[in-house]
């Protein structure tokens, strides 16, 4: 990956669009970097962490969000460029520090770069960042392809300095967990001091405290600073147009949307019918750039990802010019042409398209669909999503979920956000019953566990994985002790952000960059906020339970961490545990009690039925060795041996 | 850098298997390869919670001119490789069309539908004979199976990089491949992956897991023609 880094100017690299982003940031001499995980956006922290040393960049995954955002803002306070890093959601966490950091302004140019995830393809929302910058008033780009996210990112950095304040550059799926190629610029020979004035007068901008006080007068300056950012994306690279000179239709739009547009304008053969503009910045909009495109037709559609922002945007344009450009027709997802839900892609656009030119279009020959679709029907069964062959969670809920049928008062667990998220799923026997942000499995207990009064005697669980116990469950921790909630929090220690790709955290001693750095232990956390503690392993079932049931019965807070490292860890992934077997000769199949256990209702994907013996059979190349399902089974079939 | 040239603009590539095998892996080699004969490739995929246990897909475009659109129309796609059965099935149904190829690892994985006893896996007999009416050419291979021989399973990704090499459809030469692992591995695996890429190249060679089109038992000519 040093390629990133020892690509001379000039030389064209495939890159991931998080590799683009962070060779753009590297390309702009950026110094501070910080965020918190989160798929599609972690490569970018990921990538600049490897290359940290060498580039002298100081480049760390904060405990959150909104510390990201406030670590950066101090490099930039300080008069070094500096970025942050996050998924869609991160914003949200953020977004009170950014209320006030856009109004506060900013020094040292800074750069948030938020990757949304339409579709919702690795995340229980597909909420959106791009409100985020018309609500705080700060400017927005989104890159159309590779080249651009690192074209993009390197003129965001100049941009933030020429206006003082932030620059929100949009990232998308699509975009950042996509690779295509790139032209390398010049990493420069910067060099990076860190000082912050603040001697200055309270109103001085550059010597003064930094503040958003007085509020109005403040954000009057922010809102004037707006007008060169117009100025500026009136005459931008990042806005092009392609097609004739007088569409019958004109396609706005922007970020990965702009591929799918182009691609359905080609499959249709439409190009001398319809004019393309690629808007790489979005907001605010630069009004003779409209005024010019939105001229030259009367009829306008717009394709983005997920809700109309854009169409929104370019409808109160087109309303405030509209004696100059006359009425128009327009065609979006309010019409209904496109979805408002899920991910874009070409065939959605060639859809609409389709509809609206009345250009009939047929992908294949519909025989061949139909056919193709029936044997798909039953030659491509469906694939339920399940926590990998020997995680740790799937012996976790199985204890869980079987003590709370133990007890029988129909105890219940509150979740959030991790691999462990699917324990709402039958992977997890469905033992979940809330699923929302992170932390708010614990915050919601901490409800539940006050509701004692009004006769509530439902035992109550909370689940929460390591990095989310420092993301966000330290204030719903305090607020159930102290106000003394019944529950009892199981910490899903597995040693790592592990749905991520294994980024530190601070309850490892490791950085982000590799350095050594002091780790903060979950349990002594809990035992210093005055909670119960005990710690398991999740591979021991019987202990697991037996200290379950022990602090059902205490009173208050009590937390049981269950330690045992991530199937996919490097560490894990380098030797088996256990060689484990199924003994046939003992196995009884559907002759035995447990009608299948181990296939049925555990389901590890290193099992299988063997329908022609009726045995289980374990499958060697997806079992890990975790030895979890010698631990399950009722008549002693399957063997573990320890791998010496 | 020499000039090569296409079997159509832009050329459309699906690698299909399950979370786990390697996918990603082998979408950044092939696209390596590609890029390194100075064509522009542009690779889409997905990877996170939603691949645990699921179908992975990456779409490979590739092309003489500028950046496709990181997703493949419906009914475009020219070349399958998958990595398991079941799940070349699942792309046939959404990007396949007449002209198609497909190399499939005969390897299943079941789904957790399947080990518990709520889904058929379906025979693989019938798969062969599915994947053979929806493309134009299909090559069968025990990928896995070969790569336990060369002391993990994981190496049947790379096997298939050799077998989409070995049909000749595209510019993809062993000093592309040597180059490109050489970035991401160390000099024993670098080794270990070319043994693999090898056998990969040899395993299409022969007319033994080779399949023209067999028609639908209803037609007597091309029905999808």
């Amino acid at each position: 990956m040093s390629a990133i880094i020892e690509g001379a100017a000039g030389t064209r690299h495939l890159l991931m669009g998080n590799e683009a982003i962070a060779r753009g940031a590297l390309e702009a001499g950026v110094a501070v970097v910080a965020g918190y995980p989160g798929t599609p956006s972690s490569e970018i922290i990921e990538t600049l962490a490897r290359v940290s040393g060498q580039q002298n960049v100081y480049v760390e995954w904060s405990v959150n969000e909104k510390v990201a955002m406030e670590v950066a803002a101090a490099g930039s306070f300080a008069g070094l460029r500096s970025m942050c890093v996050m998924k869609q959601n991160g914003v949200n966490v953020g977004s009170d520090f950014l209320l006030h950091l856009a109004i506060t302004g900013t020094r040292g140019g800074m750069v948030l770069v938020p990757c949304d995830d339409p579709g919702a393809l690795s995340s229980a929302n597909e909420g959106e960042s791009r409100h985020f910058a018309r609500m705080l008033e700060i400017p927005l780009l989104e890159p159309a392809d590779f080249q651009e996210a690192k074209d993009m990112i390197k003129w965001a950095f100049e941009l933030s300095e020429e206006i003082q304040n932030v620059v929100m550059v949009r990232s998308v799926t699509r975009l950042s967990h996509a690779s295509g190629n790139v032209v390398f610029g010049q990493l420069p020979d910067v060099e990076k001091k860190a000082f912050f004035e603040h001697e200055g007068h309270l109103l001085d901008s550059v010597k003064g405290p930094m503040s958003s006080l007085p509020v109005v007068l403040k954000h009057g300056r922010q809102q004037e600073k707006l007008k060169q950012v117009i100025a500026e994306f009136e005459i931008s690279s990042f806005n092009a147009y392609s097609g004739p000179r007088a569409p019958e239709l004109l396609v706005i739009t922007g970020s990965a949307c702009y591929l799918y547009s182009q691609e359905a304008i080609r499959l249709l053969g439409v190009e001398d019918r319809v004019g393309l503009l690629k808007l790489g910045t979005t907001w605010p909009l630069p009004p003779k750039v409209m005024e010019k495109y939105l001229g030259t037709t009367g009829q306008i559609l717009v394709v983005e990802e997920v809700i109309p922002f854009l169409e929104e945007n370019v409808k109160i344009m087109a309303a405030e010019l509209g004696s100059k450009i006359g009425p128009k027709t327009f065609f979006g997802k309010r019409e209904g042409y496109l979805p408002q839900t899920g991910e874009m892609n070409s065939d959605h656009v060639t859809a609409a398209l389709s509809k609206i030119l009345s250009v009939a279009y047929e992908a294949v020959p519909q025989a061949y669909s139909v056919r193709a679709g029936e044997l798909s029907d039953a030659g491509a069964p469906g694939r339920g999503l399940t926590f990998c062959a020997g995680c740790p969670h799937r012996a976790s809920f199985w204890t869980i979920h079987n003590t709370l049928q133990l007890d029988g008062r129909q105890g219940f667990v509150c979740g959030d956000i991790g691999c462990y998220s699917m324990a709402i799923l039958p992977t997890g026997f469905n033992t979940l019953k809330t699923l929302h942000a992170m932390g708010s499995g614990l915050g919601l207990a901490s409800g539940f566990g006050k509701l004692g009064q009004f006769g509530m005697k439902q035992p109550i669980v909370a689940v929460v994985g390591d990095s989310t116990f420092f993301h966000a469950a330290l204030p719903a921790l305090i607020n159930a002790v102290h106000h003394r909630a019944d529950i009892t929090l199981v910490v899903l220690d597995n040693s790592g952000t592990a749905m991520t790709g294994f980024q530190s955290h601070p309850g490892l001693p490791v950085d982000a960059s590799g350095s050594e750095a002091p780790a903060i232990d979950v349990a002594k956390v809990c035992e210093a906020m005055g909670a119960t503690v005990k710690t398991s392993d999740p591979f021991d079932p019987g202990k697991t339970q037996q200290t379950l049931l022990e602090l059902f019965e205490i009173k208050g807070l009590k937390v049981l961490v269950l330690k045992q490292m991530c199937a996919l860890s490097p560490e894990k992934k380098a030797q088996k545990m256990f060689e484990v077997s199924v003994d046939e000769k003992v196995c009884l199949g559907q002759a035995c009690g447990c009608n299948q256990l181990c296939t049925r209702i555990f389901k590890c994907p290193g099992l299988n039925w063997d329908k022609e013996h009726l045995v289980s059979r374990i499958d060697e190349v997806i079992c890990v060795g975790c030895g979890m399902c010698a631990s399950i089974c009722p008549s002693g079939a399957i063997r573990k041996k320890e791998v010496a | 850098m020499q000039q090569v040239k296409l079997p159509c603009d832009p050329y459309n590539i699906i690698i299909t298997g399950v979370g786990g095998q390697g996918n990603v892996m082998a979408s950044r080699i092939l696209g390596n390869m590609l890029s390194r004969k100075g064509l522009s490739v542009t690779i889409g995929e997905t990877f996170g919670a939603s691949q645990r246990g699921g179908s992975v897909m990456s779409h490979l475009r590739v092309s003489e001119g500028s950046s496709w659109s990181p997703q493949i129309p419906r009914g475009h796609g020219h070349l399958v490789i998958s990595l398991e059965p079941t799940e070349a099935m699942r792309v046939l149904a959404t990007y396949g069309n007449p002209d198609i190829k497909v190399l499939c690892n005969t390897r299943s994985i079941h789904a957790i539908g399947v080990i518990s006893g709520e889904q058929q896996y379906p025979d693989l007999a019938d798969i062969k004979s599915w994947v053979a009416e929806l493309s134009e050419a299909a090559w069968f291979m025990d990928a896995t199976e070969k790569a336990m021989e060369l002391g993990n399973p994981i190496l049947g990704n790379i096997m298939m990089i050799g077998a989409a090499a070995g049909i000749g459809e595209l510019p993809l030469d062993r000093e592309d491949f040597q180059a490109a692992i050489a970035e991401n591995l160390t000099a024993d695996k670098q080794e270990l992956n070319l043994k693999a890429y090898d056998m990969g190249v040899g395993m299409v060679q022969g007319a033994a897991c080779f399949m023209p089109r067999n028609t639908p038992p209803s037609s007597t000519d091309n029905a999808y023609s």
